[in-house]
This record gives structure tokens, sequence and C-alpha cells, in this order.
């Protein structure tokens, strides 16, 4: 009971003493990348440092006036993550010159000025609740957009998910992961009941009735479509893992689940069978090291792997080791770059702020009292979650390698995009979760209306 | 050794260190955390709350008596009753609805009575013209008690013994 009296604080205090953490994390990172490779600190590095300051603080006063009981240790994570990912980019243009580091300065500053407007005017996340099938129809459309002729920028790297709007190119998926992150808790969040209790049982299991299986059937040829016809594996597992996630959270019916990996394994290997990209994938990932498939199928893979043998178990540091000659170093291969130059002690670093932000999603979807702010929390958490296990596991050759971006770090502005959104929508959650609640029935609370005398 | 290859190695150290000086404040952040998010205790437990402390429920009386009944007490559907068993009902105006309602102030689908423990919780399912409570708008699930009306639209509704 004692517990229970807990007074809830905001705790945006604790919130900027850890951003002022992450943030010379992220600064530390690009001064021993100039350290390193010999740059000086020119005019650029104090730029750069002043700007992610600028934007992480904009973030944390936007919370104070508009989140106050946001969760705290989100935004420091975040940022870190983030700042990271930019240093490695910076160290990687120096030795390809490249110049993924501006666009992906600028990105980031889009990306936050729109996590911004999310928290400003998205004043409470049931709102969203109102837009389930609009979400619907805005997802379709923004997986069908890069198979339109005009916008559509062509098979990029073997998939078909850019378009290209003047100078810009931008993948809509990574859009189409929110928006269905939206229906899917609109819809399980007001027909799980349905979804409950009709069906057999037989044994333990409880089957759903046909009718019902309606909608992951759905997600299911969706996701086999974005497969097919777009060729990208990762955003295909994405949506179908959030899927089968989603409803499993709403029903707790672990038939589901079943009969979601019965539906991924007819897919998957129908997929191996039928379309040779995807056999391809999975033969370069059997034999990485066969001498036939190192010659172009799997040696960005086995680069990485050398890349992180030789980065051991410290390091190399910061530009001493050579990321650069791994293909896609930026953007689908930062992890092996990481691996490289901050060694194991510094990627499991990394990959333990994921597990936090990942459970601090999950926390917020825990606090909050309404179903449809749970299931979007889980969702949207559970999105970040994936995404990492999808990617990290392709490229230590856990799983297949395929292409989803490693969200905050790679390079990339769909992606940066996307996920500070998500964290915008996270953080108005867990605002909802954590603050305190007016339960007792005074005439003076706002959402107290008389009834309706009709 | 000279002395800038020293410093970049202290360097290259000192920001694994940070990195994981970074987690664990987050770690320790977190811990100080976990109790928040149970709810300062003013007025009922929700349902959260009072399937993680059935200790909660016992203290209110009137949960002695259980509900056994669902009783419409205006609107169209006077007078129709409807034995609760132990599984959640769905009311609104949709056909795949428990109770469907004929009634033109509620939305298809309305609103959720489910069982919790020993009691009953309502909860809004986003309807257009909200559900009451006793008159109280509902913004989250909240226990039904015995004889309290629940107003949908012109509908009431309440739980009896």
């Amino acid at each position: 009971m004692s517990q229970l009296a807990t007074v809830a604080k905001p705790r945006r205090n604790t919130e900027l003493l850890l951003l002022l953490l992450a943030l010379s994390v992220g600064i530390m990172a690009n001064a021993l990348v100039n350290l390193n490779l010999g740059r000086t600190f020119d005019n650029d590095f104090y730029t750069q440092a002043a700007i992610l300051t600028g934007l992480s603080l904009a973030v944390h006063f936007t919370l104070r006036f508009r989140a106050k009981y946001a969760d705290p240790v989100i935004l420091p994570t975040v940022v870190a993550l983030n700042g990271i990912g930019l240093a490695m980019i910076h160290r990687l243009d120096i030795t390809t010159g490249d110049s993924a580091g501006p666009r992906q300065w600028l990105w980031t500053s889009l990306a936050v000025a729109a996590a911004i407007t999310v928290i400003w005017f998205l004043k409470d996340h049931r709102i969203l609740r109102r837009y389930t099938y609009i979400s619907l129809v805005v997802s379709v459309v923004l997986l069908l957009m890069p198979l339109v002729p005009g916008i559509s920028a062509g098979d990029v790297n073997g998939a078909m998910v850019w378009i290209k709007l003047g100078p810009f190119t931008f993948q809509p998926g990574e859009i189409a992961k929110i928006t269905l992150a939206i229906f899917f808790a609109g819809y399980l969040s007001s027909n799980r009941d349905l979804i409950l209790l009709a069906g057999k049982k037989i044994g333990p299991l409880q089957l759903p009735r046909a009718r019902d299986l309606g909608p992951m059937i759905v997600a299911w040829l969706a996701s086999v479509g974005v497969l097919v016809f777009q060729h990208d594996l990762g955003s295909s597992i994405l949506f179908f893992g959030l899927f089968m996630v989603m409803i499993y959270v709403a029903t707790s019916r672990i038939s589901w689940i079943l009969i979601g990996l019965a539906l991924m394994a007819v897919g998957g290997f129908a997929a191996y069978q039928i379309f040779p990209h995807v056999s391809r994938r999975i033969d370069s990932w059997i034999y990485a090291f066969n001498p036939e498939y190192i010659a172009d199928a799997s040696f960005q893979v086995v680069q990485g792997l050398f890349g992180m043998a030789n980065g051991g178990l410290l390091g190399t540091g910061f530009g001493q080791g050579s990321p650069e000659t791994v293909p896609l170093a930026n953007s689908d291969m930062i992890i092996a770059a990481l691996g490289e130059e901050l060694g194991l002690v510094g990627l499991f670093a990394v990959i333990c702020l994921y597990a936090l932000l990942v459970a601090r999603g999950f926390r917020a979807a825990l606090g909050t009292r309404d179903a449809f702010g749970k299931l979007l929390a889980v969702g949207l958490a559970f999105s970040f979650a994936l995404q990492c296990f999808v990617i990290i596991g392709g490229v230590t050759r856990l799983i297949p390698l395929t292409g989803l971006t490693t969200p905050f770090l790679a390079a990339g502005g769909s992606s940066l995009l996307a996920n500070w959104i998500i964290v915008a929508l996270i953080l108005r959650i867990s605002d909802a979760a954590r603050r305190p609640l007016d339960l007792s029935p005074s005439p003076s609370n706002e959402q107290q209306k008389e009834v309706p005398t009709l | 050794m000279n002395d800038l290859s020293l410093t970049v190695t202290i360097l290259r150290f000192g920001f694994l260190i940070l990195m994981w000086v970074m987690v664990f404040s987050v770690v320790a952040a977190m811990r100080r955390d976990l109790v928040i998010g149970r709810k300062a205790k003013v007025g009922a437990p929700t349902a959260r709350q009072a399937r993680k402390h059935p200790e909660l429920i016992q203290d209110a009386p009137a949960a002695k008596a259980q509900a056994r009944l669902l009783v419409v007490t205006e609107g169209p559907l006077a007078g129709t009753t409807l034995e609760l068993s132990n599984t959640p009902i769905l009311l609104g105006r949709a056909q795949e609805a428990t109770l469907v309602l004929e009634d033109d102030y509620a939305s298809g689908r309305h609103a959720r009575l489910f069982p919790q423990g020993t009691r009953w919780f309502i909860e809004d399912l986003g309807s257009t013209n909200g559900t009451y409570l006793g008159g109280t708008q509902l913004t989250r699930a909240l226990p039904v008690e015995l004889g309290v009306p629940v107003r949908i639209g012109k509908t009431v509704i309440e739980l009896r013994a």
C-alpha cells in the first residue's frame, strides 16, 4: 500500500543530467575521430557540437512545457545513439571521401524538428485512434509508392523501396511502420473481444474463427507482397512481426503466434523456392565463407566479420581500423564498423542502450491506462527491437542479412525521421502513463461533463 | 610511446568507459523510477492495480456481493436483462456486440464490460458520445458497482446481484 502512495515526479532534471552525459558521449566520439585522423578542431567540429546540444535541449524544453511527466531516460538514450552514429558516419566520410555526414546532420535536424512538432501538437495519443482506418489507407499508399513509375527511384541495391522527390530520395516504408502500428492498435483495441471469445478449443490451444483470421491473412499477404514486388525481406519481416506481436499482446493467445510462425514458414519456404534473390540471400548466408559466394554475394558480411574480429574485445579506436573496406559501411553495416573500432565492449554498450530504450517503451505501455495506448507503445517499442535483431543478427551472421536500418545509427534520412517520430509518440504515451491522476470526482475536474439530457 | 599516442590510447579507453557510465546512469535513473507509475492513491484503484493488489478490492465494501445480472433500465431496450458469466461483454450497435443496442446515440462498438477479480470494469472504446458512469464521463477503465447507472447514448444499464 505504501508503494501506491508514491507521488509521481516529473523528473525532468534527471533527464537534463543524463542528457549532458549523452551529449558528452556524442561529442567525445566526434572529437576522437578528428584527433585520430589528424583533423584539426575547426569550426565544423564546434558547430556540430553546438547543433547536437541545441537539438537535444530543444526537445528537453519541449518536454518541460508539453509533456512534463514523460519518461526521463528515453531522450538521453536516443541522443547518445544518434551522436555515436553521426561520429561514425563522419569518420567513414573522411576515409572514403563521401559526404553522408552533412546529409545526416540535415536529416537529424529535420527529424528532431518533426519530433518536437509531434510532442507539441499531439496533446493526447488517444486522438490517433480516430485515424485508425485512415492510417490503414495511408500505409497502403506509402507501401505502393515505390512501385509507381515517375516517383519510383527504381531498383537500389536490389530493393524497390525508394521514391525520388526532386533532389531527395525517401523510403516511404519507414513511415508506414508508424501508420501500421496506429492501425493495428486501433483495430485490435476495439475488436479484441471478438477475436478473443470466438473459436474452438483444441487441447490447450484456442483456435480463432476463420473470419477473425482475416486481418492476419491480410497482414501476411501484405508482407509477402512487399517481399515479392519490392524485394525487401527486412521490411516484410518487420511488418508481419509487428502485427503478430500486437495481436498477441491484445489477446494473449499463444495460438496466434503459432499460426503466424506457420504462415511465415510457408511464405519463407515458397519465397526461397520461387525467387532467385531470396534463395541467393539464404545460400550466401549458409555458405558465406565459400569462395564462390565471397566473390560478391557474401563479401559484405564476411568483410564485416573480419572487421569485427580485427576490433576484438576493446576495438581499434575511432579512426584506427579500416571499416571503410566493407560495402555500405555507414548504413547497413554500421554495426560492423562500430564493432571494429569500439570492440565488443563498445558494441555491447550500444546494444544495452537499445535494450533500455525498448524496455522503457514497454514500461510506458504497462503504465498507460487505455488499450489503444498500450498496444501502440508495445508495437512501436517492439519495432525498434525487431529492427535491431534483424540487422545486428544479419551483420553477425546469426540470420541472413537484410536491408533494415539500424535505428538512429545508420546513415539514412527516412529512417531517422520515422524513428524520431516514434520516440516522440512513446514519450507522449509515457507522459500519459506517469502523469498523476486525480480520480476523486471533484467538480473542478475538466474532463467531467454533465450527462447530456437528450 | 610518444605523448600523442599515449593520449589517444587513454582517450580510446576513456570513451568506452564513458559509454558504460552512460548505460549505468540510465539504469540507476530507472531503478529509482520503478515504483512511479503506480498511481498516487486517490479514488478507486484501476483495473491494473486491482489485478496486482487484490487487497485493494477487499477494502471496497460493495464488492462483497457479486454482480450476476446486467439490466437495461432506460432507453429502447428497457427491461432487457442479460446474465453475466465471466466473459467480457461488448456493448454497441454493431451486430457482433454481446448486447446489441438499438440506440441512435450509441456507437457501433461503444463500450466494453469486463470482469477482473471479483468485480466488473467498464471501458469506453472511443465512442462518439462517450460513456458515463454515475454521471461522470469515462476516460479509462473503471469498476462498476452494483446499482450504479452506466449511460450509453440514451440507454442506461446497471449491474445487479
